[in-house]
C-alpha cells in the first residue's frame, strides 16, 4: 500500500513537472521544474531498489549539472517575444522530431512486450547475488565483466578534462596579467605599509 | 517504533505512518531547539574571544536570547519586493530549511537510533548537501536585485568547488570502512588505532583529510573565512538582503542546521560517532549513553567553527577558488590514491598483494 502510494506520488510528480518544463514561460522556472522531475525520478529508482543509482542521479544531475544549467539560464537575457517569432519557422523541424520520438516510443513499447533481449546466455557467475547491496553488485559488475568499457569511458573523460584545461589555460606571461600567489602570501606589513607622522596642514608626501 | 504502534491496535500501514511521523518530529523538534541554543553558544563564544559579554539580558545568562529573537522576527511583517518573482521568492527559504532538515534522517545518534538506516547513507547526505545550494540560488535570482544575484552566483560556484574535494575525502573514509552505511562506518572505527583508540582521525593517513574536511565544511556551510556569499562589505547581506521576517529566519535556521550537520558528519566520519574515545574500560565510560558522546563531540566541533569565525579574516574570492581547485582537489585525489594503495598493499580487502 505504502509502495503503491509512493509510486503514484513520484510518477505523477515526474510527469506533471515534465509537462511544466515545456509549458513554463520563464526559462528559470523550466529548469526548476526539471530539477523537480530529476528528484522524483530518483525517488522512483529508490522504489525499484536501485538506491545507489538514485543517489548518483541526485548528486550528478541535481547537484552539479542542473546547477550549471540554472547558472547559465539565469545569466542569459532571454526575450520571450523574439523566441515566439521563430516558432512558425521551426515548426516543421519540431514536428519531425516529435514524430521520430513517437515512433521510437511505440517501437520501444512493442519491443518490451515481446520479451527480454537475448544477446547471449548469461553465465551463472554473472547473476548478481541477492544478498549483497547494489553498490557492491554494481562494483563487481563494472570491475569484472565491463572492465574494458569502464576504462574506455574513464579515458574519454580524462581526455575531455585535459581538453577543457587546455582551452582555459593561460600562459604564465600573458598580456592580461598574472598573479604570483607565492608573492602575495609572502607579503608582510613591513613592505606593504609605512607609518607617517604628517605635520598639520601639509598632509603626507609619498 | 512501528511495533509499538502496532501493539496499540493499528494495522501495519497506519502504524508505519504514525511511527515515521513521530520519528521525524522526534528529530526535527529537538534539532530546532538545538539550533536556537547553538546560536546562543555561537554568540557567547565570539563575545568571549572579543572580550565582550555577549547576550546576557533575556533570561538567566541570556539563555532565552534566541527565542526572543525568534519571537521578534515572527511578529514582523513579511515584505515581498514588487519586482521579485513571487513564487520562487517565497519558495527559496522553504527549500533551504527543508533541505537542511532532510539530511538528518540518516544520522545515527547512537547504536540503532536512526530514522532511516539505509545502505547508501553517506551518498544520501552528499546528495542532500548538494541540494542546499538551490535555496540560495533561487533566493538570489528571485529577489531581482543585483547584490543577491552576485551572492547566488558566488554561492553556487563555491559549493560546487568544495563538494568535489568533500566527495574525495568521503571516498577515503569509505575505503577504510568498506561501507556507505553511517552505522557501519562508526562501527568500523571501534578499536581502529591499535585496538585502543576509536576514530579514524588517529590514523596517520586519515588525519590530513580530516583537516581538509573541516576546512571544506567551513566553505560548504559558508562560514567565515569563506562567507563570500554574505560579505557585508561587498554585497550588503548577500542572498538574504531582500528577505525579512520569517523568511529570513528560515534561512538562518537552515544555515545553522547545516553547520550542525557538518559537525555531526565530522563526528561520524572521523571521531567514532557515539563511541567513547578509547576502547578500553579503564573508567566506566561505556555506561555513559552514546548520545552524550555524540553530542559532546558535535559540540566540540561547533566550538571550533565559532572559534574560526571569531579569529580568521575573510578570504578573497580568487583565493577561495584557488584553495578549492588547486590545493584541495589535487591533494584529496592524491590521498584517495595513497589510501587505496595502502589498503591494497596491506591486504585490507583480503586480497594481499
Amino acid at each position: 500500500m505504502i509502495q503503491t502510494f509512493a509510486f503514484y506520488l513520484f510518477a505523477v510528480l515526474v510527469i506533471a513537472s515534465a509537462v511544466m518544463v515545456i509549458t513554463a514561460r520563464n526559462p528559470v522556472h523550466s529548469v526548476l521544474w526539471l530539477i523537480l522531475a530529476f528528484f522524483n525520478a530518483a525517488g522512483l529508482m529508490v522504489l525499484v531498489g536501485a538506491e545507489f543509482i538514485a543517489m548518483l542521479l541526485v548528486i550528478v544531475y541535481v547537484g552539479a549539472v542542473a546547477v550549471l544549467f540554472l547558472f547559465v539560464v539565469m545569466m542569459l537575457d532571454i526575450d520571450v517575444a523574439a523566441m515566439r517569432a521563430g516558432f512558425m519557422k521551426n515548426f516543421p523541424l519540431g514536428i519531425a522530431i516529435a514524430l521520430i520520438l513517437l515512433a521510437e516510443l511505440v517501437l520501444g513499447i512493442g519491443a518490451y512486450r515481446t520479451g527480454a533481449i537475448e544477446l547471449g546466455t548469461p553465465l551463472a557467475s554473472d547473476a548478481p547475488a541477492m544478498v549483497e547491496s547494489n553498490t557492491a553488485a554494481i562494483g563487481a559488475m563494472l570491475y569484472s565483466k565491463y572492465i574494458v568499457l569502464f576504462e574506455a569511458a574513464g579515458i574519454i573523460l580524462l581526455v575531455a578534462m585535459i581538453g577543457a584545461i587546455v582551452l582555459t589555460h593561460r600562459p604564465s606571461k600573458s598580456k592580461r596579467g598574472q598573479q604570483d600567489i607565492g608573492k602575495q602570501v609572502r607579503r608582510n606589513p613591513d613592505e606593504a605599509t609605512v607609518m607617517k607622522q604628517p605635520t598639520v596642514g601639509e598632509g603626507v608626501e609619498l | 517504533m512501528t511495533e509499538f504502534f502496532q501493539s496499540l491496535g493499528m494495522n501495519y500501514e497506519w502504524a508505519w505512518f504514525v511511527a515515521t511521523i513521530a520519528g521525524i518530529l522526534l528529530i526535527a523538534l529537538p534539532l530546532m531547539l538545538a539550533v536556537a541554543m547553538i546560536i546562543y553558544v555561537d554568540r557567547k563564544v565570539w563575545a568571549a574571544i572579543n572580550l565582550r559579554r555577549g547576550p546576557n539580558v533575556v533570561g538567566p545568562f541570556g539563555l532565552l536570547q534566541s527565542f526572543a529573537d525568534g519571537l521578534k522576527v515572527f511578529l514582523q511583517e513579511t515584505i515581498i519586493p514588487s519586482a521579485a518573482n513571487k513564487g520562487i521568492f517565497i519558495l527559496a527559504p522553504i527549500v533551504t530549511f527543508t533541505v537542511a532538515l532532510m539530511a538528518w534522517a540518516v544520522i545515527p545518534f547512537d547504536a540503532g537510533v536512526v530514522l532511516a538506516d539505509i545502505n547508501v547513507g553517506l551518498l544520501y547526505i552528499f546528495a542532500i548537501s548538494s541540494l542546499s545550494v538551490y535555496g540560495i540560488i533561487m533566493a538570489g535570482w528571485a529577489s531581482n536585485s543585483k547584490y543577491p544575484f552576485f551572492s547566488a552566483m558566488r554561492a553556487s560556484a563555491q559549493m560546487i568547488s568544495y563538494e568535489v574535494s568533500i566527495g574525495f575525502i568521503m571516498v577515503g573514509v569509505i575505503l577504510y570502512a568498506g561501507s556507505f552505511n553511517l552505522t557501519d562506518i562508526v562501527m568500523a572505527q571501534k578499536g581502529h588505532g591499535l585496538g585502543i583508540v576509536n576514530g579514524y582521525v588517529f590514523n596517520i593517513l586519515l588525519f590530513p583529510i580530516f583537516v581538509m574536511f573541516f576546512i571544506s565544511a567551513l566553505a560548504e556551510t559558508q562560514r567565515v573565512p569563506f562567507d563570500l556569499t554574505e560579505a557585508e562589505s561587498e554585497l550588503v547581506a548577500g542572498y538574504q538582503t531582500e528577505y525579512s521576517s520569517m523568511s529570513f529566519a528560515l534561512f538562518w535556521l537552515g544555515e545553522y542546521a547545516n553547520i550542525l550537520l557538518m559537525c555531526a558528519l565530522m563526528t561520524i566520519l572521523f571521531f567514532g560517532g557515539w563511541l567513547p574515545p578509547l576502547d578500553i574500560d579503564l573508567i566506566p565510560w561505556f555506561d555513559i549513553p552514546g548520545v552524550i558522546w555524540f553530542f559532546g563531540k558535535m559540540f566540540m566541533f561547533f566550538f571550533m567553527f565559532s572559534w574560526v569565525m571569531a579569529t580568521v579574516p575573510r578570504y578573497r574570492y580568487d583565493q577561495l577558488m584557488r584553495l578549492g581547485w588547486k590545493v584541495f582537489l589535487p591533494l584529496s585525489l592524491f590521498f584517495v590514491v595513497l589510501i587505496s594503495g595502502w589498503l591494497m598493499a596491506t591486504g585490507h580487502y583480503g586480497a594481499a598483494a
